[in-house]
């Protein structure tokens, strides 16, 4: 019995008739974390939509498997309510919704479809204060409207304490460094190592290899023209950071 | 004590729609209006004579007017020949016996809304006798009404039991050469909710009724009156979440607001008639006249409207803002999904000096829906000091619906200070996808998004009331997106 997590096998995806994933194969188990790299337009973001299934991100051929099953055929909410968390780049600001309402029923609605009995007010609240501790948030981003009128900083440690309270089997983080000075840096990157666990995969996907500074990585890849290019351990982002991509994408054209 | 109270403006709620059917027991008029008609109306309602002559005064200036056709709506003209306007309500031997044998579909609505299981037999009219037998609470609730001088009655026992305020009262907010519909109104009303609430007296519970239509093809033409003397207060209720169907109706009811100095008076309306199928066949035309006054120093009139049924609405509850100090305000959320259409705002009419007004509408348009809002601010020229706020939003779901603004403002006093700010945004397919992802249907995402969008009106509406207008904008957008 593998522990697999996720498997993907020559994904192509196109947005708006675009090819942009082209033969992605990808195994992530469980307990580990993959840093996914590459430059610009790669198809590193298109990759999470396409696993978290928004629209327009049409899969024209290959499959993934999460936990053994197709993913592709669930609904974006099924995948939600299955385990699979996206941690978006650009957080999406929803005027008058607090934010500790969108989190309550975004929680309760996955412990219904586990068949668990949904948490009320006060036990919901005693668990996310504790979350928010970690997160360094204070009590006002509660009651303040989701990611409205949040920093940049503010709205990716908003994404992790969501995933802290979501507890997902499978996260996908976005660029979830982008934006954030060295002190937020440090927060997210603290949260984000406090939750891997034995039975949880993380992969994350970055442009630098900062990130990678405080989140140390069992596997990189390097993502470039919609392919997995080079796959290495750790090292091999400090190789990307002094020599850049472009040495890549001279290899893949040459082999 | 909460749920006491609630139950009690229950029993009270009954008791008063109880009413109505009590006074109307004559049969259905034929279709038609002449003189004769509004003379009968006024004998079956055991009317003084004042009355006759008010609603008779009413009527030859009604002739004279003509139909107004500004509002941006479409619809086929309306043949006043063809409208019964005094009907019996159906007899009780028609209605269902029980829940049993009401539509399920009726029922599933009532069940999304949240609405007691008590309740929805008496809304889906199921013979009430048999839902609920307290009348002694009931006299309870009139008991502690009238211990604390408050008159709430139907329109027509107050023309007989308090004719002087009455007659000081009527039209006096709206007169009926007001506008077309206000004076269709004044020939015919058939009843409505009369409230007068005596100086110095804070009203010992929220007042409300449920309107009702009662037999297809009538006419519904309600009339209400509220007055509130010196330093007064009072809220009351109108309208009810669940749906009521019936054909094509014409609707012109006419409510007046009377705030003496120091008075306060909070009107809040949900509005869910018929609005018609998904291609636009059927559904109630609204055509309402409501309007407060501010006649003395300091008082404050808020209205607080969720406009969702009807197939098209036409209403401006207003403020006149007299006394020196006196406050107006009006929060709206207005929906139209499929083809209804709204065109509703307000006007404020600044006259006394260091007059305030907040104008709050939030427009929802879905499917072929059209959403007008349409407001008027005016400074007169003695109101020093006038200011206004007004915020006009609009939330568009799809591409084959409309939003449309009419503000007008007219300032003639120089030191009035007037905001206007009005934003056009589309439910983002990037906040469904966010909800979603985070494991939300799509429907509790659309729910959840548009409810924060109105929030700003809903937290004026009365507690009990706020919570099924949350759900009624679910249940009224329901297959707006995807």
């Amino acid at each position: 019995m593998s522990n697999k997590i996720l498997e993907i096998k020559g994904l192509k995806a196109e947005v708006d008739g675009k090819a942009i994933l082209k033969g992605l194969d990808l195994a992530v188990e469980a307990g580990e974390v993959h840093a996914i790299m590459g430059p610009n337009g790669s198809g590193k973001s298109t990759l999470t939509h396409v696993l978290a299934g928004r629209e327009g991100y049409v899969v024209s051929g290959g499959k993934v498997l999460y936990k053994g099953a197709d993913l592709l055929e669930l609904e974006t909410e099924e995948r939600a309510r299955e385990g699979v968390f996206l941690a978006f780049q650009y957080p999406v600001e929803i005027p008058g919704v607090n934010n500790v309402y969108l989190l309550k029923a975004a929680l309760n609605a996955q412990r219904k479809h586990r068949g668990e009995a949904e948490l009320d007010a006060i036990e919901f609240l005693s668990l996310v204060r504790d979350k928010m501790k970690l997160m360094q948030m204070d009590e006002s981003f509660l009651n303040r409207a989701v990611n409205e009128g949040f920093s940049g900083g503010e709205k990716k440690r908003n994404e992790i304490l969501q995933m802290s309270v979501l507890q997902p089997t499978l996260a996908l983080l976005d660029e979830t460094d982008s934006g954030l000075d060295i002190d937020a840096l440090k927060i997210v990157a603290n949260g984000i190592n406090s939750l891997r666990r034995e039975d949880r995969a993380i992969v994350l996907v970055t442009h630098y290899q900062r990130l990678l500074d405080y989140i140390e990585p069992d596997f990189v890849h390097v993502l470039s023209n919609g392919r997995i290019v080079k796959s290495g351990d750790k090292s091999l982002a400090n190789e990307l950071e002094a020599r850049g991509y472009d040495w890549l994408a001279e290899e893949a054209v040459s082999a | 004590m909460a749920s006491t109270q609630k139950e009690l403006q229950r029993v009270v709620d009954r008791k008063y729609e109880h009413g109505f059917v009590t006074d109307i027991e004559s049969d259905t008029l034929p279709p038609g209006l002449d003189e004769n008609v509004i003379r009968a109306i006024s004998a079956r309602k055991d009317e003084p004579e004042y009355l006759l002559e008010w609603r008779l005064k009413a009527y030859r200036h009604w002739l004279t007017m003509t139909e107004p056709h500004w509002a941006h709506s479409n619809y086929p003209p309306i043949d006043y020949s063809a409208i019964s306007y005094f009907s019996a309500p159906k007899s009780p031997d028609d209605a269902p016996k029980s829940l049993d044998e009401v539509d399920p579909k009726l029922l599933e609505t009532y069940e999304k809304l949240g609405i007691p299981l008590h309740e929805r037999a008496r809304l889906a009219g199921v013979a009430v006798d048999a839902v609920f037998d307290s009348v002694s609470v009931a006299t309870t609730f009139k008991k502690k009404l009238s211990e604390a001088g408050v008159i709430f009655c139907p329109f027509s026992e107050a023309a007989r039991d308090y004719p002087e305020l009455v007659q000081q009262y009527l039209g006096s907010v709206v007169p009926y050469t007001d506008n077309f519909y206000a004076a269709l109104n004044s020939a015919v009303f058939t009843d409505g909710s009369f409230v007068f609430i005596p100086k110095g007296t804070r009203c010992p519970m929220e007042l409300s009724t449920y309107f009702r239509i009662n037999a297809a093809n009538t006419g519904q033409f309600e009339r209400t009156l509220i007055i509130a003397e010196e330093g007064s207060e009072v809220s009351y209720l109108e309208g009810c979440t669940a749906p009521m169907r019936d054909e094509n109706q014409l609707h012109a009811a006419v409510v007046e607001l009377v705030a003496l100095d120091n008075a306060r008076i909070k009107y809040s309306t949900v509005q869910n008639w018929y609005p018609g199928d998904a291609e636009g066949r059927g559904g109630i035309y609204n055509f309402v006249t409501k309007r407060g006054d501010c006649r003395g120093n300091n008082s404050r009139i808020s209205w607080t409207q969720v406009e969702t049924g009807s197939a098209i609405t036409w209403k401006y509850p207003s403020c006149i803002l007299r006394g020196d100090n006196s406050v107006g305000e009006f929060y709206s959320v207005a929906v139209t999904n499929n083809l209804q259409q709204a065109d509703t705002g307000t006007k404020m009419i600044h006259i006394g000096r260091n007059t305030r007004s907040t104008i709050v509408s939030k427009g929802i348009s879905a499917g072929r829906g059209q959403n007008a809002y349409r407001g008027l601010v005016k400074i007169l020229p003695g109101a020093e000091g006038a200011r206004n706020y007004t915020q006009c939003d609009s939330l568009l779901m799809g591409d084959a619906c409309g939003a449309h603004t009419f503000p007008y403002v007219e300032v003639g006093n120089p030191s009035a200070i007037v905001e206007h700010e009005a934003t056009t945004s589309r439910i983002g397919e990037d906040q469904l996808y966010y909800c979603r992802q985070r494991g939300l249907s799509e429907e509790d995402a659309v729910n959840m998004i548009v409810n924060g969008f109105c929030k700003d009106v809903f937290k004026e509406l009365p507690m009990e009331f706020a919570v099924e207008a949350q759900n009624l904008l679910g249940v009224t957008l329901e297959g707006a997106v995807g």
